[in-house]
């Protein structure tokens, strides 16, 4: 039986109120204010779709291992490289590289239902498979996808022990529905008129599809209990819903209100919401509409109770700064030629051979552990640093990035330059031992105290803009 | 211990320039400058020179890399030329190559020479971006304030020191520097400032603001050592001699290990300890008359008056607030002004402190003259708290 073991999510930190985003925009775009209630999630600027699955599959891999996963499938529409694979920085951030094979899928806003049947499949002879979806779409300024639209991600783990949400059935339909695009000349999607795609999109295509997948499933519109269909129209899902026999009342909510509509990965956000407060023998039902539909029909069993806690999407959602400064939203996504200063312009260049040797340091934060005398430390070096022990070629790799680690010293610093002025930077040490100084995100004045917790989480350091866009991702300590 | 480098090498001229934004000039000008007047004060011929040791931090902005520059500029005979770089204590290590030469037999007079050309990078503060390709992809995106800023968290968690108070003891370490400062004409900032600007000033890197940090500026300094004897010979009196040469260069345990709380020096407690040794002084703060120290930010001063075991640990900021440092105090500490008012050209900074030393000793030091100095200490911590460089030497009478 191949389902779903594990589940995780991410959401920035940071939620753009909508209402202080209008304001801005009225002035051009005024019949945008039926919008301007509620906020979206909105990425730090060192947050892009491979830092959030990385946060996401960590979520899911609460209660797993991340070695023993075989396949990952990373969806998105904003993978931050074209040629390089996505996943499989996702792969060494979480430490897996062995016996594993990683793939993009993209293209379409149901590219996440896709990856999400493809690691199903994948699993069917029990290899696990992690599915992880990100998306941070950018949009025009004073366009309605500005408003609806919102960064986040979510990871499935699938396998066959112990599923917690047993796979039922899946159909899929492909066919060139053009609702909306994004050449590769352009950072922002053009979509056609709402009523045509409703009329002639949604309700000629899914409903058909539902039924095909209903059918295939041996199941009635009835029987099923949580109805997820991700669309930027809210009506929609529920009339699709209707049209097949599906209780209006098992329609899940959108996230509309205080997320915003997560592109790709939306639907796996959605399913990760609905699975936190699912219960056994609840169905599931999963659509996604993008030059086609996918459609995935799940029991809950009995194991879902047994899952250990995680954050989740609640959990995220619950971790939460409201940003109403808009500029700041235009300045995160590079969308307002803002004055640097000189210390910005230091060269961003990553020497590709050094990153290669120290991967599991960089991406993994991988230290070392003296077999001699015991002690963690990062970086993993030939010579121990313990000062009464410095044995040479002593240590073992150790995984840091999961342990909690605490603030030794601090600043604040106004002539470093950061996106996000002032920049949080300091000392950390780690109880098991092992400590370097880190630069902080997510840290307000007010968190940010000698002896404070910190968790690690994985992060764009630089973008090399002159190359073309090359991420620097290493690690960054942001307050529990 | 070994024999130590006491008494063997004389200081026989030494130079300074003006340090400031140097706009008229550049590297190349201020090295002639300095050296002009060290090579006068040492009365002996250029081609009497066997040996130079040229230091920058920060070449890459002004002369460029190895020994050519110098020997170019000041069209040197021929002789070997070392360029070195060591942070903040490349003048120093300069100063311990050419005496390391005297005292070995290998030259009778060797050219110490220091400079840095900051100001001509377009922006303010000492230039960033250092580093190989793999700190690239690690390192805190740091400034030399932020690091230092943290010091000064890390002194207060561990000696349960209120914010007020450091503020105001670290206040009034740069306000004792204006003080002296004010009186040096070769100093960048030439003007003494009010406890109430220097406390209000804009936040730098808290909790650091703008007058806990050293000015930024150009300048070279330069020394010519030989041996006293031959100092002797060639007429000198009230000759300067060198005491103590020590350098202790982190190794990883303070980044890296446990152990330290980032609340001190550990590579200065051990230089000043063994540099104590090599002078023969028992009790530094009985015996040393004045001190200059590298005082990039007010904290370093503070925290570093304890790691020269002149201060007790925690107790430094009691110190400084009851004036134990000033001109007038027990100990005055920058009596030149320091690093607050000369600004901090990297590579002359070491060779700066000396000839203020030097200057004292011999009672030359103007309206900032002090009574009878007879010892006199300078100290430069390159790098950051975590991770540093720490040199001391020690000058002194020779008698």
């Amino acid at each position: 039986m191949v389902g779903i073991v594990a589940f995780g999510a991410y959401v920035p930190r940071l939620r753009l109120n909508r209402q202080a985003a209008y304001d801005a925009n009225k002035w051009f775009a005024p019949g945008l204010r039926g919008l301007a209630k509620g906020e979206r999630s909105m990425a730090n600027w060192d947050e892009d779709s491979i830092t959030m699955a990385v946060e996401a599959s960590r979520d899911c891999l609460t209660s797993h291992k991340a070695e023993d996963v075989r396949n990952i499938y990373f969806a998105s529409t904003t993978h931050p490289f074209k040629d390089r694979q996505n996943a499989g920085v996702i792969g060494t951030a979480l430490n897996v590289e062995q016996n594993l094979s990683a793939t993009d899928i993209g293209g379409s806003l149901k590219a996440g239902t896709s990856a999400l049947i493809a690691g199903l499949n994948a699993s069917k002879g029990g290899a696990p498979s992690l599915v992880a979806a990100a998306d941070k779409r950018l949009a025009r300024v004073a366009s309605s996808g500005e408003l609806n639209y919102g960064d986040g991600a979510a990871a499935l783990l699938c396998g066959t022990e112990n599923v917690i949400a047993k796979l039922v059935g899946h159909h899929s339909v492909s066919m060139d529905f053009v609702d909306h695009f994004r050449g590769d000349e352009s950072d922002f999607d053009y979509g056609w008129e709402e009523r045509w795609i409703r009329d002639e999109g949604y309700s000629k295509i899914v409903p058909p599809a539902i039924k095909a997948a209903l059918a295939a499933c041996k199941l009635k519109g009835s029987d099923i209990t949580q109805f997820i269909m991700p669309s930027l129209m809210p009506a929609v899902p529920k009339q699709m819903a209707k049209i097949c026999g599906i209780a209006e009342g098992a329609v899940r909510d959108l996230l509309g209100a205080n997320l915003g509509d997560t592109g790709a990965a939306h639907a796996l956000v959605m399913l990760v919401d609905a699975l936190e407060g699912a219960k056994a023998g609840d169905k599931i039902m999963v659509v996604a509409f993008g030059q086609g539909v996918d459609t995935l029909v799940f029991e809950v069993t009995a194991e879902k109770d047994k899952l250990p806690k995680r954050k989740g999407v609640s959990g995220w959602m619950a971790r939460r700064k409201e940003e109403k400064n808009y500029m700041k939203f235009l300045a995160f996504n590079d969308m307002l030629p803002i004055e640097k200063g000189m210390r910005a312009e230091f060269d961003k260049k990553t020497a590709l051979s050094v990153l290669w040797r120290k991967r599991d340091m960089i991406y993994g934060l991988v230290g070392g552990k003296c077999r001699v005398c015991g002690t963690v430390q990062f970086p993993r070096s030939q010579v121990c640093v313990n000062p009464n022990c410095h044995a040479i070629d002593s240590q073992d790799p150790y995984a840091m990035a999961g342990l909690e680690c605490s603030v030794m010293s601090f600043t604040a610093d106004s002539l470093v330059y950061s996106p996000d002025p002032p920049g949080y930077y300091g000392m950390i040490t780690f109880p098991e031992g092992g400590r370097f100084m880190a630069d902080f995100t997510d840290s307000d004045k007010d968190q940010v105290k000698v002896g404070a917790k910190m968790r690690m989480t994985f992060r764009i350091r630089d973008n090399d803009q002159m190359r073309g866009g090359f991420k620097r991702y290493f690690w960054k300590a942001a307050p529990v | 211990m070994a024999r130590g480098i006491k008494d063997k090498v004389a200081i026989l001229g030494m130079g300074c320039s003006k340090f400031g934004e140097r706009w008229d000039s550049g590297a190349e000008e201020l090295m002639l400058e300095a050296y002009k007047e060290c090579l006068k004060d040492a009365g002996i011929d250029q081609n009497q020179l066997q040996a130079a040791w040229f230091s920058t931090a920060i070449d890459e902005v002004h002369v460029g890399k190895s020994g050519i520059p110098l020997s170019t500029t000041l069209r040197l005979p021929n002789i070997p030329v070392t360029h070195v770089e060591n942070m903040c204590a490349s003048g120093t290590e300069a100063f311990r190559g050419a005496c390391y030469a005297v005292a070995s037999g290998a030259a009778d007079f060797a050219l110490a020479l220091g400079v840095e050309k900051l100001k001509d990078t377009g922006y303010g503060g000492l230039p960033g971006g250092r580093g190989g390709p793999l700190q690239a992809l690690w390192n805190a995106s740091g400034t030399a304030p932020g690091n230092f800023a943290q010091l000064a968290t890390a002194y207060m968690t561990a000696h349960g020191v209120s914010g007020e108070d450091l503020k105001k003891a670290i206040g009034h370490v740069s306000w004792k520097s204006h003080q002296n400062g004010a009186k040096n004409p070769k100093a960048h900032l030439q003007k003494a400032v009010e406890m109430d600007t220097i406390l209000n000033a804009p936040m730098i890197a808290s909790p650091l603001g703008l007058f806990d940090c050293c000015g930024v500026s150009d300048g070279a300094a330069a020394a010519i050592v030989t041996t006293p004897e031959i100092a002797k010979a060639l007429g000198k009196h009230d000759i300067v001699s060198v005491k103590a040469l020590q350098l202790s260069v982190s190794n990883g345990s303070e980044s890296g290990h446990n152990s330290w709380d980032g609340s001190y020096f550990h590579t200065t407690r051990i230089a000043s300890k063994k540099a104590y040794e090599e002078a023969g002084i028992k009790n530094p703060r009985d015996e040393v008359s004045m001190f200059e120290v590298h005082d990039c930010f007010s904290v370093t001063e503070l925290v570093t008056m304890e790691d020269l075991h002149i201060s007790e640990p925690g107790k430094g900021w009691r110190d400084v607030l009851d004036g134990f440092y000033d001109a007038d105090g027990k100990i005055p500490c920058q009596i030149d002004g320091g690093l607050k008012c000369f600004g901090h050209p990297i590579g002359a900074s070491g060779l700066r402190m000396l000839y203020e030393m030097y200057l004292q000793i011999q009672g030359k030091a103007g309206p900032r003259q002090l009574k009878d100095p007879r010892i006199g200490m300078t100290h430069n911590l390159g790098g950051a708290p975590r991770e540093n460089i720490s040199s001391v030497a020690i000058v002194g009478r020779y008698e």
